[in-house]
């Protein structure tokens, strides 16, 4: 789960870590009044799950009332990448010596903790590590352990700031690294963190992304589901707690598994279509499940035709078919079905599919032949 | 043989009172494999259909032997379930249950590894284990595979390892041994651990290998299969179509900064003389033709 940056430093802030002083609105006038309140010269920063903000010209400097509104106004409502923008971030402009990068994230392959320290902050930390590689000091940590104090001295000593940084460093590395654990975190980056001319460091950016996993630890978190990114059938689809990624093809899909999910996607794709949906419904065969994935499925304009892939396993042919058959009693389905149906008691299901089957309705013995009948038919409307 | 568990495996089952744990408990039972007991402190001294029910797992091993345990506990218990397990002395937990926080896996694995590294974990995030005719633990449906080798299978996936099962069984082969590894970023078991073990398997002569996008677990293993392994392997990697930065599905299904693409893993396994096929069903005769050269 994706945080925009001032959700991200809200979270920052509550494990102690400074961030600029700030409020988020979304609308003009209370833009100016914050500007007021924090104090100019004020930054009014475009709040997007997207990077590129500055070139964009959603990151603008405000010297006063005046250029606080026209900024505020003129950010609202741009478009960044696709992105539009709801919400702006207005916060005290900073002065800046110098400009580091920090981040914890799990390093998969080590199965541990990675920090990442570079004295090259404020740039993007693929092309330091491309560059200049020994610019970025790294530590990985045994989440069984954790990170020490001295740990994290000897990490800062080996990323080479400037001495002035080390104390304030030293301290929000500790801290972001909590924030990072107990938080939940899949990732979470300072770029810049700054050195101030007053010796102090201050996170200026933050991005944050955390496991939706363990949302059931924090419920606080559940105010940060209404931002994220998601289009209409996605908005949908979540609604009805289904596993769906958005695409942009016709073929819609449902399948059970995320593997065989996947799997289907890419076999479209190989048949010359395109999916137009990942849509896993998991184990079981009710027909409430199928029913909520088709009435997903059909609100998406894109969808020319549906491709039902289904492996039963410990779930029966039967219980599959009579789900389907129900589902279809249910919901009015313009785009034709195609169904492949294997595994445990595919026959039984099948037999119970047979006299179902029409023009709109139909049944294909493997997934590669359903698969290119389901492109086919797609491509006919 | 088999790879880590056998007939001679006896399991307990950390949740077996709840609805899936009962499923999948009795269904396992029905199989053929010796499932001796369950664990709810709240059921203590009850049954599940004759199965006793104990308080804590190092009860239920003193009455019953079992070395191995299976978990159907819900997510928020996992960690405190898999940390009970391993230090009860149990060889092999099988962790099944979904949604289990990343901080926790990564936290467990390392306990693990540091204090009980003679403790086996499986998953979470993982359908389970199934030797065929001889033990199956978890919620693979036993009846699509058939026994006796020669192929073993690893997996992240469980429906895509149903439809190899189900392929090979329709081809007639069988199978030593199916891991199911799962989806998560942090499987307490890995693709290498898995072909390690059938290596030195005198019982399995090729191994197929079932991957997906997210992490470097198949490089690695392609890795291990060029140095290491002299048995052949075919293998099917789903997610090539997969946006970037979407999970799809499995919590560590997830191209993240350009990496872990399943074009990339797919590279790395031809690289290592692996077999791959472009869908499951290639996958499945890439196997069939390897098992008839054997």
């Amino acid at each position: 789960m994706d945080l925009l940056e001032y959700q991200g430093k809200q979270f920052f802030a509550s494990y102690g870590i400074p961030v600029s002083d700030g409020a988020a609105t979304d609308n003009v006038d209370e833009a100016v009044a914050i500007a007021d309140r924090v104090g100019y010269p004020v930054v009014v920063k475009a709040q997007v799950h997207t990077g590129g903000r500055g070139k964009a010209g959603g990151v603008k400097l405000a010297n006063n009332a005046e250029e606080a509104r026209l900024h505020a106004s003129n950010i609202l409502g741009l478009d960044i990448k696709g992105h539009i923008v709801k919400t702006i971030w207005i916060e005290h402009a900073s002065d800046i010596a110098e400009e580091y990068y920090a981040s914890f994230t799990l390093d998969r392959s080590a199965k541990a903790y990675l920090g990442m320290l570079s004295a090259q902050g404020g740039v993007e930390i693929e092309a330091v590590a491309e560059s200049n590689p020994e610019a970025i000091a790294r530590i990985h940590i045994n989440p069984a352990e954790g990170l020490t104090e001295e740990a994290c001295r000897d990490w800062v000593a080996r990323a080479k700031l400037n001495p002035a940084a080390t104390e304030g460093a030293v301290s929000i590395l500790m801290k972001l690294y909590t924030a990072y654990v107990e938080g939940d975190a899949d990732l979470v980056e300072i770029n810049p963190l700054i050195l101030m001319p007053n010796g102090q460091v201050h996170a200026l950016d933050a991005k944050v992304s955390l496991d939706s996993n363990a949302l059931y630890e924090h419920p606080d978190y559940a105010q940060y589901d209404a931002t994220q990114p998601r289009d209409e059938r996605e908005v949908q689809a979540h609604e009805k707690g289904l596993q769906y990624v958005g695409l942009e093809g016709a073929v819609g899909v449902i399948a059970n598994g995320a593997g065989l999910a996947m799997s289907t996607v890419d076999v479209i794709n190989q048949v010359g279509g395109n999916a137009a949906n990942f849509l896993d419904i998991g184990g079981g065969a009710s027909a409430d499940v199928m029913t909520g994935a088709l009435e997903v499925i059909i609100h998406d304009p894109n969808v020319r035709s549906i491709f039902i892939n289904i492996f039963g396993g410990i779930t029966r042919g039967e219980d599959v078919a009579n789900g389907i058959v129900e589902a279809l009693r249910r919901v009015q389905i313009d785009a034709p079905i195609v169904i492949r149906l294997d595994g445990t008691n595919a026959d039984e299901g099948r037999a119970i599919l047979a006299p179902h089957l029409n023009e709109k309705l139909m049944m294909e013995p493997t997934m590669l032949d359903a698969a290119r009948k389901a492109v086919e038919l797609a491509a006919a409307r | 043989m088999s790879i880590f568990v056998d007939e001679n495996t006896k399991v307990i089952y950390q949740g077996l009172t709840g609805s899936q744990g009962r499923y999948y408990g009795l269904l396992n039972k029905a199989y053929g494999t010796q499932v001796v007991g369950g664990v709810n402190p709240k059921k203590a001294g009850t049954d599940v259909e004759g199965i006793p029910v104990f308080a804590t797992v190092a009860e239920a091993m003193a009455a019953t032997g079992a070395t191995a345990s299976c978990i159907f506990i819900p997510a928020p218990g996992v960690k405190d379930a898999v940390l009970e397990a391993a230090e009860a002395g149990i060889g092999f937990i099988a962790a099944i249950t979904e949604g289990v926080p990343a901080h926790d896996e990564a936290y467990f694995f390392n306990v693990l590894k540091r204090d009980y590294p003679n403790t086996r974990l499986l998953g979470p995030n993982c359908p389970g284990i199934i030797s065929p005719g001889k033990c199956n633990i978890g919620i693979t449906a036993g009846h699509i595979a058939k026994p006796g080798g020669p192929v073993g299978i690893v997996s992240r996936s469980g429906t895509l390892t149903y439809q190899a099962l189900y392929e090979l069984q329709q081809k007639d082969i069988g199978v030593t041994t199916c891991v199911g590894i799962g989806g998560d970023p942090v499987p307490g078991t890995s693709f290498i651990d898995c072909l390690q073990a059938f290596e030195a398997d005198p019982e399995t002569k090729a191994v197929m290998m079932i991957g997906e996008i997210g992490g470097t677990g198949e490089e690695e293993a392609a890795e291990f299969i060029k140095n290491h392994m002299s048995k052949p392997v075919s293998s099917y990697i789903a997610g090539v179509t997969a946006p970037p930065g979407k999970k799809m599905g499995h919590a560590g299904a997830i191209v993240s900064g350009g990496k872990g693409t399943a074009a990339a893993k797919m590279e790395a396994l031809r690289d290592a003389g692996v077999l791959v096929g472009e869908n499951p069903t290639e996958a499945g005769e890439l196997m069939a033709q390897i098992v008839a050269k054997l």
